[in-house]
């Protein structure tokens, strides 16, 4: 499943880039609000693990998703090198923990190839299609699912 | 449409403030208070509701407002005291007047059998009020002689075209405002020049865009002078052609200009009309012009005597004068009482201006100015920590912003506050529809109705209030007999107060009854199973047996406090307003119910506690009292479980740490603070937290809004740090920690 194009009608998309251990991802530029570093988070009783907590924004109260542990990957330690993410999902905004932001890519729809069929739950719940791009292989995330289930009915 | 129903939304708000209106206008005219300003109130209040029921086409509003409309107007003219049976209709009428306005938003019907006999008993006191008269046959629209003030023109946009039924609709609602006017040559001072024009229009000349009142105008322009219209011509309502010309002006004008500045006005006129001028007093040397002199000579009016009623059987009168002294008609005619002066000399006098905002606005603006605050508390913060001496500059600015953010913070809370009146002002309603259903005769006394408090609390009170005050009639007043019997007066007082208490609400409803009827409450109690037969309890302890779910004193489950709701109900919601209710009760001499609310919901009191190194926030509504648990008296209590030895009680110990999983195992409560919290239901437990850091008043943060709802967690807010704090649902913790089922006299022995 592609989204569709956002930009013009020449098909090209703006991507940010970001890495999480020695793979790369990226996310539309649409859904960002903006990218800050990583401060503690307020732990949240009850909350499956990939979710770090929340943390102030401007007043705001922002979850935080630990995307590593969110894939399967190894939890992520967070330290001030951390970054974060702000994104817009639905009606939420939610903060997404990374390692690091790499880049702002401008790709057309056409280089975006389908998901390669893998056993990973990542690979079917949050990948929407991979390119490739100077010999790396970049996943794009679609966050629709990344808040735990039941919370999101909830809210 | 979607405009029409904007229209129509602001329609129905201004209904609601012109139905509370009306309620206090009626209840204080009840009270004794005949001044003319206030009956003149509520007579626009029904006025107005007609007015724009009938723009709506609400045609059920529209006839029971006239008929209410009719009535009250016999008050206003003195025709009818407001005695008190009159009153009690009026009062009734008012009550299904809001049922019509309710009905007519929600596009329903309301049965006729609700308005029909309040209707007859309005034409009943309306018959006996006044002599028959011709206005009052059955039509909806009375047309009597109307005053134009040429001043407020763009009022009068369709002036001109009278003759169209809406226009007629439009004049019959001022119904009986203006007397015929004084026209005739008298007043016309000897000297100047004074010319009669007789003006015709022919429908062409509406046709062509022209406009009587802008010509009149003109000629007002030209000198003084008074003006008649002949209405004889406009025929029956149904059958009046829309772009048809019914009406005829006589114009007596004194000027000192000639006849030809008169014949200049009428120049782009004159060929789609009849038009005579003529100096006046030659009146005879003028051959009346056949338009004119049809069935019903317009001339013959305008004899000296103009005043000519209508025929009873003709629902128009024929001769509406209008007399035109421009610009203000009033001033000119200080005997002749003029409707729209009074009611924009009463708008000017009551009302101050105002703004509609949309909500939305200014609760983004209260998260502003919360935001506002935490900022200046972190900065604050940093400022100590920076070690500048609390004598800098620096340290003194900071003083002054905080004094400043404070009192921002103050203003916009008060902007959500409003006077607890609106809910105040529902309940006489209420009270004499359960004085009625239960035969008992009760006066509802209110106090301290210009109370403030936030918005959200009014309307969550509405609900509790209700049923405290049906309670209190049902339950607590005694009937007529029995009062008498033990020598109190037959007519029961329930008292509703508001007043502000160290920075909350304190509300009372307080009826001067039998008191709680403590032996049968608690063997109630010892039959439901709420207790144990031999429980000793204090007066106090039987008082509060009330608030138990699933507790109702009624013998007899009637139809007014029945409905399997009970006190538990009214307590519940006021906790969940961050309030607390109590009772006071003295046998024969009556009941009193305290409720304590907060002033906003957007802040909240909070203990902040430490447990297992995050900070939370515990509601401080909810705690009664902190301890500091020895070794001896917590015991282990079955699977896991501890208790807390509290005076002669035992109650549940909770470890807030284990219940959030902030930990795996309990911690030692040698190490902690008991807070003994209450929850629904009045049932005692302990929660044991690590430290307690302070109490601290915060600003409320959604977490469903980008997260969604945790287990055991209320909301979150923002400390002086700038780090996220969560603030504990007290009762959902209670229930995790899955000990509902211990035994309620422990609780209450607490």
């Amino acid at each position: 499943m592609i989204e569709k194009p956002k930009i013009d009608a020449l098909s090209m998309r703006e991507l940010i880039s970001f890495r999480i251990g020695a793979q790369e991802f990226c996310v539309d530029i649409m859904s960002v609000r903006e990218i800050r570093g990583w401060t503690p988070a307020t732990q949240l009783p009850h909350s499956p693990g990939f979710v770090r907590g929340v943390i102030n924004l401007r007043g705001a109260v922002l979850s935080i998703i630990d995307l590593a542990a969110r894939f399967g990957l190894p939890e992520t330690e967070p330290s001030a090198r951390h970054v974060i993410i702000v994104a817009q999902v639905g009606p939420q905004v939610v903060g997404l923990l990374v390692d690091a932001v790499s880049d702002i890519l401008t790709v057309s729809n056409d280089s975006i190839q389908p998901t390669p069929d893998v056993a990973s739950d990542m690979a079917r719940s949050f990948v929407r299609g991979v390119l490739a791009l100077e010999g790396r292989m970049i996943s794009l995330i679609g966050l629709d699912n990344l808040l735990p289930a039941p919370e999101r009915v909830a809210a | 449409m979607d405009t029409m129903a904007a229209i129509k939304q602001t329609f129905f708000q201004e209904c609601e403030e012109q139905l509370s209106e009306l309620e206090t206008g009626l209840l204080s005219i009840e009270d004794g208070d005949h001044d003319g300003e206030t009956i003149n109130a509520v007579f626009r209040a029904v006025h107005s509701i007609k007015g724009g029921a009938g723009a709506f086409n609400l045609g059920a509003l529209v006839k029971f407002a006239h008929v209410f409309e009719s009535a009250m107007d016999l008050v206003r003219t003195g025709r009818m005291s407001p005695g008190p049976d009159v009153l009690k209709v009026m009062l009734r009428a008012a009550d299904v007047l809001a049922d019509l306005v309710r009905a007519a938003r929600a596009d329903e019907t309301l049965d006729p059998s609700r308005t029909d006999p309040i209707i007859e008993e309005l034409k009943a006191l309306t018959v006996a009020g006044s002599p028959p008269e011709p206005e009052e046959a059955a039509t909806p629209f009375e047309f009597v002689p109307v005053m134009v003030d040429l001043g407020d023109f763009d009022d009068l946009g369709g002036f001109g075209d009278l003759g169209g039924p809406g226009e007629l609709g439009a004049a019959g609602d001022l119904g009986g405002v203006g007397e015929p006017g004084d026209l005739g040559g008298s007043d016309a001072p000897a000297g100047l020049p004074s010319f009669r024009i007789r003006f015709k229009p022919r429908a062409e000349l509406y046709a062509k865009g022209n406009e009587t009142t802008i010509l009149l105008r003109e000629l007002d322009r030209l000198g003084t002078m008074t003006v008649a219209c002949d209405t004889g011509e406009v025929p029956r309502l149904g059958e009046i052609d829309p772009e048809g010309a019914y009406l005829a002006w006589t114009i007596d004008l004194q000027t000192t200009q000639g006849e030809a500045a008169i014949r200049e006005i009428f120049d782009f006129v004159e060929w789609d009309s009849t038009l005579a001028i003529e100096p006046f007093g030659t009146f005879d040397a003028v051959e009346p012009d056949a338009d004119f002199s049809a069935d019903n000579d317009p001339f013959q009016a305008l004899a000296p005597s103009p005043v000519v009623f209508a025929k009873p059987e003709t629902v128009v009168a024929p001769v509406p004068a209008v007399d035109i002294k421009a610009p203000d008609v009033s001033a000119a005619l200080p005997g002749a009482p003029d409707e729209a002066a009074v009611e924009r000399k009463a708008t000017v006098a009551t009302a101050q201006p105002t703004i509609r905002v949309d909500l939305d606005r200014v609760d983004r603006l209260i998260d502003l100015v919360g935001e506002l605050v935490i900022n200046q508390a972190m900065l604050a913060e940093r400022v100590t920590e920076a070690g500048l001496a609390r004598v800098s500059a620096v340290a003194i600015g900071l003083d002054e912003l905080e004094q400043l953010t404070r009192e921002i913070q103050d203003s916009v809370m008060a902007i959500r506050a409003q006077p607890v009146k609106s809910v105040f002002q529902r309940m006489p309603r209420l009270v004499r529809e359960v004085a009625a259903q239960t035969g008992k005769n009760v006066r509802l006394v209110t106090e301290g109705e210009a109370t403030e408090v936030d918005k959200t609390v009014i309307e969550r009170l509405s609900d509790p209030l209700t049923h405290m005050i049906r309670n209190a009639i049902d339950h607590g007043l005694e009937s007529p007999e029995t009062r008498r019997q033990s020598g109190k007066p037959a007519e029961g007082l329930v008292r509703l107060s508001a007043l502000h208490r160290s920075g909350r609400i304190v509300i009372e409803v307080a009826d001067d009854g039998a008191g709680i009827n403590r032996p049968r409450v608690k063997s109630i109690a010892v039959d439901k199973g709420l207790i144990a037969p031999d429980a000793k309890l204090t007066d106090d302890e039987i008082d509060n047996l009330i608030f138990l779910p699933g507790f109702s004193t009624a013998a007899v489950v009637s139809d007014i406090s029945g409905r399997g709701v009970g006190m538990d109900v009214v307590k519940r919601s006021i906790q969940a307003l961050g309030g607390r209710i109590s009772i006071s009760s003295k046998p024969g001499l009556g009941s009193t119910f305290t409720l304590s609310l907060p002033l906003t919901l957007a802040v909240l009191d909070g203990m902040v506690v430490t447990v297992a190194g995050q900070t939370l926030v515990i509601p401080l509504t909810a705690i009664v009292e902190t301890l500091l648990p020895k070794a001896t008296t917590v015991h282990g209590f079955g699977e896991g479980s501890r208790v807390i030895g509290v005076r002669n009680g035992f109650i549940p110990l909770i470890d807030v740490g284990q219940v959030l999983q902030y930990r795996a195992d309990a911690t030692d409560p040698k190490n902690g603070i008991a807070l003994l919290v209450e929850t629904e239901g009045g049932t005692r437990s302990a929660l044991l937290v690590d430290a307690i850091q302070g109490q601290r008043q915060v600003v409320i943060k959604s977490l469903e809004a980008n997260y969604g709802h945790v287990e055991g967690i209320a909301a979150a807010t923002i400390l002086g740090d700038g780090r996220v704090a969560l603030i504990l649902d007290v009762d959902a913790v209670v229930v995790s920690s899955r000990l509902e089922n211990f035994d309620t006299s422990l609780a209450l022995a607490g």
